[in-house]
Order: C-alpha cells, then sequence, then structure tokens
C-alpha cells in the first residue's frame, strides 16, 4: 500500500467513490427508462441497448480518437434502437415486454458480432474533473477523480424533474402514459408520443452503455455490461417514477457496490465475495419493503402494463 | 380562453330540428326536436336505450345525424366533431372520469387548453386560477393528483375544467351515477346556481325523477328514440314524466303458469356489502324467493343489482346478515351449490360462466365433470359420457354450433345463452339465479329462453330473475322488487303491478 495507510476509513472512501464511479451507467438508463414509462411503455430491452452503445462509443472514439465522438454515436445508436421498439410496440397487438426482451437479446448479439475487432484496441478515455485536489489523501482523491458524464447525469435528473413539472412537453408525456382515452380526447397521439419517449429512453441508455467502455472500466469487453440495463428498470420501480429518486437509487446502487471491493482492500479476505451481491440483495430488500399486496404501486403511470 | 363570438355575459341556448339518426336499419333517433333556453336548466329524460346518449352525442359532434339541425344561439350550425362544438362553446361532462388521474387539478385544468405554452410559467397560471376560482361557487384542491380525490370532488373538478375552457353550454351525462346522494345534491345545487347567476346553460341526462324536480326548469323525455313530451317541471308531476318515460305498456300475455309456491327455498336477511365503487353500502334487509316462483328484481342499473348477484354467487364479501338455502347457511361454495341444487345463468355468460376456448362439450360438463355419477369424485375424465351428454343438450336446446368440439367462443350470443342455460338446468335444480338472461339476443331466442325459465319454474324451480328489461320482469315475475341505491325499494304482486309504481320507484323516487 503505497502514501498513507487510512486503515478502516478506506471503506466509506471506496464507498462514496464506488457510488459515484459506479452509479452513472445506473442513472443515464434508468433516467431514460423513467422517461419511457412515464409514457405508458416498459422499454426491457435497454440492457441490449447499453451494451450496443458501449460497443458503439468505443469503436467511433477509436477511430475519430475523440470519447465525445464516441458518446454521440453511443446516443445516436440508443436512440435507433429505442425508434425500433416504439415502432414495433405501435403495431397492433404487440406486447412491449416481450419486444423488450427480443432487442435486449438482438442488442447484446449485434454488439458481440461487430465488438469483435474492438476488444484489443485502446481508445481515448472520457476526461474526469479532479475534485480532489485539496487532499493529500491519494484514496480520497482517486475517489473524487469525477467524470463530466456523472454531472452531467445529476443535472439532467433534475432537469427531467423540471421538465414533467412544467414544460408542455413534460404534462404530455404525463398524461400520455397515465391514460390514453384522455390524451385522445385532447387530440394527442399516444403511439407518436410514446415513440419519441422510447427514441429519447434509448438514446439515454447508450450514453449510459459509452460512459462502460469509455471511462469505467474503461475497455470493451464482451463482459462490460453486469445487468445495468436490468437492474436499472427495477431502479425505476424504487425510484416511483420520480427522476431525482432515479439519481439517489442509482448513487446507492452504486455505492452498495463498492462495497465488496472496499471490504477487499482493507484486508477482509474472507466472506467479502458475499458483499458483491450486495447491491442485489439491497434492491430486492427495499422493492419488498416498499411494496404492498393490497395497494397498487404510487406514482405508477396508469397505462404501463406491468402495473395494470 | 372563451372562443365564443357572444359577450361573455349573454347565454347560450341550443335547439335540435328534427333530430334523426340511423345506425344502419336501426332508428336511434327519430325526429326529435328539443328546445334548451338560453340560462336554464334542461333535464333529457327517458329509459336505458331512449336515445339521450345519442342525441347528445349528435350536439356533440361524435355522431353526425343522418338528418336534422342544430341552432346554437340563433343560428344553424354544422358541428362535425367535438372540437367545433368547443368553439361554439359546447362542453360535456362525461360519466366516467376523463381527467388524468396522476396529474393535478392545476395540471389537468392547464394541459386542457389549446395553447399552452412550452415552458409553463406556474407562479403565473396559479395566481391565474386563483383569480378563476374565485369567481366559482366551490372549490376543489388543485395541487392533490386527482387520483387522491373523491368522487365528487373529481366530478366538480370536470365540471370546473368545462368552465375554465370557457364553455357556455353543458351537457352533462348522468352526472351523479358515481355520486353518494348527498355529493349529488351539493353538485347539482351549484350547477343550479350557476345557470341562475352566471349565465351557464345546462342539459342533464338523467333518469332519477327527484333530481328533475328539485333542480331542473324544463325536462324532455325520449322513449324509444322519439321525443314523447315535456315541458316545465312545475307543470308536470312524477307520475306524468313515470307515464311519459316508460309509456303505455301494458302487460304482455303471460307464459301458462302452474302449480303454487312452495317453501322458501332462497332468503337473505340483513345482509350488509360495499358496493363495487366502495362508496355505497348494499342493504338487503329481507329477499325470500319460494319454491315454484319467480321473483323479478327490476331497477336501472347501478343500483346494487350485480352486487345482488354477486353476493348469490359468492363474489362479493358481506359484513352483516345471512343467506340461506333451504335454511342452510349458504356461501356459495361448489359442494354447497351442488348440495342444494343451486344454479347461475350470469349476465354476459361466455365471460362470466364459460370458458370461452373450451370447447362446447367441455363447457356443458362444467357441473359435473369432476363427479362420477354416484357423488363421488372421480380422477380420469369421462369424455365418452361427457360428449355423449353434449350432443343429447345440444339437440335438446336446439344449440347451433358446427360441432361439439368447437370453441364455445364461436357460438353465437344465444346459442351461447342456450348452451349455459342447458347446463345449468340439467338434473334437479332448486334454485335459479339469473341476470339479465336475453340480453342482446334476437326475438325467437329471447322467447325459447324465457320459455325454459318458465318451464322451470312450474316443475317447482325457485327462480330470482335480475333483469333491466322492465318487460321480461312483468312477463314473468309472479312477485316483482325494485332495486333502488342498493336497497329493496318497492316489492308488489304482479296481479296488483302498477307500472307507473314501479317506474316511480326504479327512478328512486319513494
Amino acid at each position: 500500500m503505497n502514501g498513507l495507510d487510512i486503515g478502516w476509513w478506506g471503506v466509506p472512501i471506496a464507498i462514496i467513490g464506488g457510488a459515484i464511479r459506479v452509479s452513472t451507467p445506473f442513472i443515464f438508463v434508468s433516467l431514460g427508462e423513467c422517461l419511457t414509462e412515464r409514457s405508458g411503455r416498459i422499454n426491457l430491452g435497454l440492457e441490449g441497448t447499453l451494451v450496443f452503445g458501449a460497443m458503439a462509443g468505443y469503436a467511433v472514439a477509436f477511430h475519430t480518437g475523440s470519447p465525445w465522438a464516441g458518446v454521440a454515436a453511443a446516443a445516436l445508436a440508443g436512440m435507433l434502437f429505442g425508434l425500433l421498439h416504439g415502432w414495433l410496440c405501435s403495431l397492433p397487438k404487440v406486447n412491449d415486454i416481450a419486444v423488450g426482451i427480443a432487442l435486449m437479446l438482438f442488442g447484446t448479439g449485434i454488439a458481440f458480432f461487430f465488438g469483435k475487432p474492438y476488444i484489443q484496441p485502446v481508445a481515448p478515455d472520457l476526461p474526469a474533473i479532479p475534485l480532489g485536489w485539496w487532499t493529500d489523501i491519494p484514496q480520497l482523491e482517486a475517489a473524487l477523480r469525477v467524470n463530466v458524464l456523472f454531472v452531467i447525469g445529476a443535472i439532467l435528473a433534475f432537469a427531467m424533474a423540471w421538465m414533467f413539472k412544467a414544460t408542455r412537453v413534460g404534462l404530455i408525456v404525463r398524461v400520455v402514459g397515465d391514460s390514453t382515452d384522455a390524451a385522445r380526447a385532447m387530440g394527442l397521439d399516444p403511439n407518436w408520443v410514446r415513440l419519441w419517449s422510447t427514441a429519447a429512453g434509448g438514446a439515454l441508455a447508450g450514453i449510459g452503455g459509452a460512459y462502460l467502455s469509455l471511462y469505467y472500466p474503461g475497455s470493451w469487453n464482451e463482459g462490460i455490461s453486469s445487468g445495468q440495463g436490468l437492474m436499472a428498470v427495477a431502479l425505476v420501480i424504487f425510484a416511483r417514477w420520480n427522476p431525482i429518486n432515479c439519481l439517489w437509487a442509482a448513487l446507492l446502487f452504486g455505492g452498495a457496490g463498492a462495497l465488496g471491493p472496499a471490504l477487499q482492500s482493507v484486508g477482509v479476505s474472507e466472506g467479502y465475495y458475499l458483499f458483491f451481491a450486495a447491491p442485489y440483495v439491497l434492491t430486492l430488500g427495499l422493492l419488498v419493503a416498499t411494496s404492498s399486496p393490497t395497494q397498487a404501486i404510487s406514482g405508477a403511470p396508469g397505462e404501463l402494463s406491468i402495473t395494470k | 380562453m372563451s372562443a365564443l363570438d357572444q359577450p361573455d355575459s349573454a347565454p347560450i341556448g341550443v335547439e335540435t330540428v328534427g333530430m334523426t339518426m340511423k345506425f344502419g336499419a336501426f332508428v336511434a333517433l327519430d325526429n326529435v326536436s328539443i328546445q334548451v333556453r338560453p340560462g336554464t336548466f334542461h333535464a333529457l329524460l327517458g329509459e336505458n336505450g331512449a336515445g339521450k346518449s345519442t342525441l347528445v352525442k349528435c350536439m356533440m359532434g361524435f355522431y353526425h345525424p343522418t338528418s336534422g339541425q342544430l341552432i346554437v344561439g340563433d343560428r344553424e350550425v354544422s358541428i362535425d366533431d367535438p372540437r367545433a362544438a368547443h368553439a361554439h362553446g359546447l362542453g360535456m361532462v362525461y360519466q366516467h372520469f376523463t381527467l388524468v388521474p396522476s396529474l393535478t387539478g392545476a395540471e389537468n385544468l392547464v394541459i386542457n387548453r389549446p395553447d399552452v405554452p412550452a415552458v409553463i410559467d406556474w407562479a403565473d397560471e396559479r395566481g391565474a386560477l386563483a383569480d378563476f376560482m374565485a369567481t366559482m361557487p366551490f372549490a376543489v384542491p388543485l395541487d392533490v393528483p386527482v387520483s387522491r380525490l373523491s368522487a365528487g370532488e373529481k366530478q366538480k373538478l370536470e365540471l370546473l375544467k368545462q368552465l375554465y375552457l370557457g364553455r357556455k353550454f353543458l351537457i352533462l351525462d348522468e352526472p351523479t351515477s358515481v355520486l353518494t346522494p348527498a355529493e349529488a345534491d351539493e353538485l347539482l345545487g351549484m350547477v343550479r346556481q350557476m345557470t341562475v347567476q352566471a349565465g351557464l346553460t345546462v342539459l342533464m341526462i338523467t333518469h332519477k325523477f327527484r333530481e328533475v324536480t328539485a333542480y331542473a326548469d324544463e325536462v324532455s323525455v325520449l322513449r324509444r328514440g322519439r321525443y314523447v313530451g315535456g315541458g316545465k317541471v312545475s307543470d308536470l308531476s312524477h307520475a306524468d314524466m313515470a307515464a311519459l318515460m316508460i309509456g303505455e305498456k301494458t302487460l304482455s300475455q303471460k307464459a301458462a303458469r302452474s302449480g303454487v309456491p312452495g317453501d322458501a327455498v332462497l332468503s337473505l336477511r340483513g345482509v350488509q356489502a360495499v358496493d363495487r365503487s366502495g362508496l355505497k353500502q348494499i342493504s338487503l334487509d329481507s329477499l325470500d324467493v319460494r319454491a315454484g316462483e319467480i321473483v323479478g328484481v327490476a331497477g336501472v342499473s347501478g343500483n346494487g343489482q350485480t352486487e345482488l348477484m354477486e353476493l348469490l354467487a359468492g363474489q362479493r364479501p358481506y359484513q352483516a346478515g345471512a343467506i340461506a338455502v333451504k335454511g342452510q347457511p349458504y356461501d356459495a361454495s361448489r359442494t354447497q351449490a351442488r348440495a342444494a341444487n343451486v344454479r347461475y345463468l350470469p349476465e354476459e355468460p361466455l365471460h362470466n360462466a364459460c370458458a370461452p376456448r373450451m370447447s362446447v362439450a367441455q363447457n356443458m360438463a362444467f357441473r359435473d365433470f369432476d363427479e362420477d355419477g354416484q357423488g363421488k369424485p372421480r380422477f380420469w375424465l369421462d369424455t365418452g359420457a361427457m360428449r355423449a351428454k353434449a350432443r343429447d343438450l345440444v339437440a335438446a336446446y336446439n344449440v347451433k354450433t358446427t360441432s361439439i368440439d368447437s370453441p364455445i367462443a364461436a357460438l353465437s350470443g344465444g346459442n351461447v345463452q342456450r348452451a349455459v342455460l342447458a347446463r345449468e338446468l340439467t338434473g334437479q335444480v332448486d334454485l335459479l339465479v339469473i341476470s339479465n338472461p336475453c340480453f342482446g339476443l334476437d326475438f325467437s331466442a329471447v322467447a325459447e329462453i324465457r320459455a325454459r325459465i318458465m318451464a322451470a319454474r312450474n316443475s317447482g324451480t325457485a327462480v330470482l330473475l335480475i333483469s333491466e328489461d322492465l318487460d321480461e320482469i312483468l312477463e314473468l315475475s309472479d312477485r316483482v322488487l325494485v332495486m333502488s341505491e342498493g336497497r329493496i325499494a318497492f316489492e308488489t304482486p304482479i296481479g296488483a303491478a302498477d307500472i307507473g309504481e314501479i317506474g316511480q320507484h326504479m327512478a328512486g323516487h319513494a
């Protein structure tokens, strides 16, 4: 261990650092899912979108030399996946959950197919802001190196909450998500609104994928996602479809995910791997604790197929 | 806000002239002319299917009348869609809610405006809403999601929405059907006040006489698509209105009856339950059905008949009271129904009494597929016997099906009804509970099914017939009960039945 030995203080610091580092893809995917679900549709294909975004972002960043071009490419690819999902679901008698699962498999499969040549090459990383410049403790400094995308994601969460509350677009998405009949009575086209909500949600998930391959862990391989795209769906339910809660939920989840490695680094060698399961146990526990057998989930969009 | 060319204070009147609406060969409206004078509270009375909804849908542009004119103010207008109606200041409050549940009242009001800005300045909007609310005679909490409002508050908010959007002529489609009586009185009192003070004109669809006499200025009555009368409410008695609404019904010829009623088979005592909406109480003090008689339960839909059926079928829990069949407590389990020979024919049998995709033969075996003729449970099905029995029943009840193996959902409504009746009437039947058995069936099927019910009665079955079709009740029943507001409001033997009196009790006037 080089530098200062800070002992057990390493654990909370690692959790904070992990919360910031690990949570970013969760923030983007859950915000995207939140937007899509608020419009009354569920997109389970975001896991595939995330993996494809990671591959597309990495490839474009490698070829252009610009990580931001990679992020843009990932967002575009994600949007195309979202449009595909939205278009398929606007056809009669199509179930959004089944389409989502199909697109999840399609996205990961096609990403592995096109991604083979990019496993070896090294693409440029996204820049980080060193918020820990004031400290001499290297662990703390490392934990406070905050990626720009994290900041954008955090701002986006508040922006989306504001959008749902105070803009015409936001209210329209909520109307469509809550009552197709009311939306039609107002002269809105629910399918059109859902198509673009799903597209925007897909773009956000693509950006989440670019973060994985371009910053943390920062390389492209087939095991890059550990189910972030699927966990984000649970996060949205746990966050009660509120974008700001999505941010907190993602941070909590990221922090729990850092528990295992943090314990390992301070020398807890026995059973630490159990802590790798912490985020999943935490999510399961929270979902059980906050659900009710007799009441519909509060805040759930009325048109969502899983809450109907 | 208002798209009217009239000055804001002037109330507008609406008149239909010779309005006719045909759906294929069916005439839903036949040359209906009604006049709603400016600033009045006008009631549109009629039984189910009398054409009230069709008339207002023609006014609102949902339907395009086959012929006839609509006059708004003093000009003839053509209304092609609801937007055009809105532009003329016409608005409608529907029976069901059209508010978005998760949005707050304020959000619901603002998003319905045609000119919502891209970014909503809530401080500004709240100010404008507060000014608007100050001019209204009632307040509704605008900052909580609509889903947390009571039914009465929602209905008030629907009304507020129409006024906020600048509508001057409001059509209310049975606005009190989802409200408690107290909420209904409050709402209608406010509407009445606004017609007097704020120059609003109101046309209210209803079939409750009490609401007409208490709140309306004038009334128009429709029957079978025709205008049959109306005028000032103060000139008409309830009996007059009931006579107009129900018409000169003569008791249709009774099917042959034989036998005398025996002992009570079904008895309900002091049963208390909550209705479907969870707001109102179903309260049945005493109901008996004796062997060899048909007891008809009449009533306007939504007054507790569905709940009565559910109580008897064990689908609805009750808080107090007792249900007994042949003196034994009865909770409608399969064992009890079998032991007491209780059979059911619920409304819409394809959905409530069949497995739509299973075959006709399988559906016909539902009562006894799991026992072996001697009342013992069986493990292996005897498909041969099931099919043989189904073939016999299909022939005996004249069920038209391509094969006993076709899914029952492929049959027409009348044939599903016959198939279910065949199943339910096989073997010893001591109590038969029926709900709207002839709804939507053609004439010959109706006659046949009624004859079967009568035959069951004559052979000693106790029959409880719940029906919204008064003709059916009068034709079949030995005793008539009227349900209103979740209670049995009236009872009469068929010999002494007076249609006017039954109609008044159905309309909620005791």
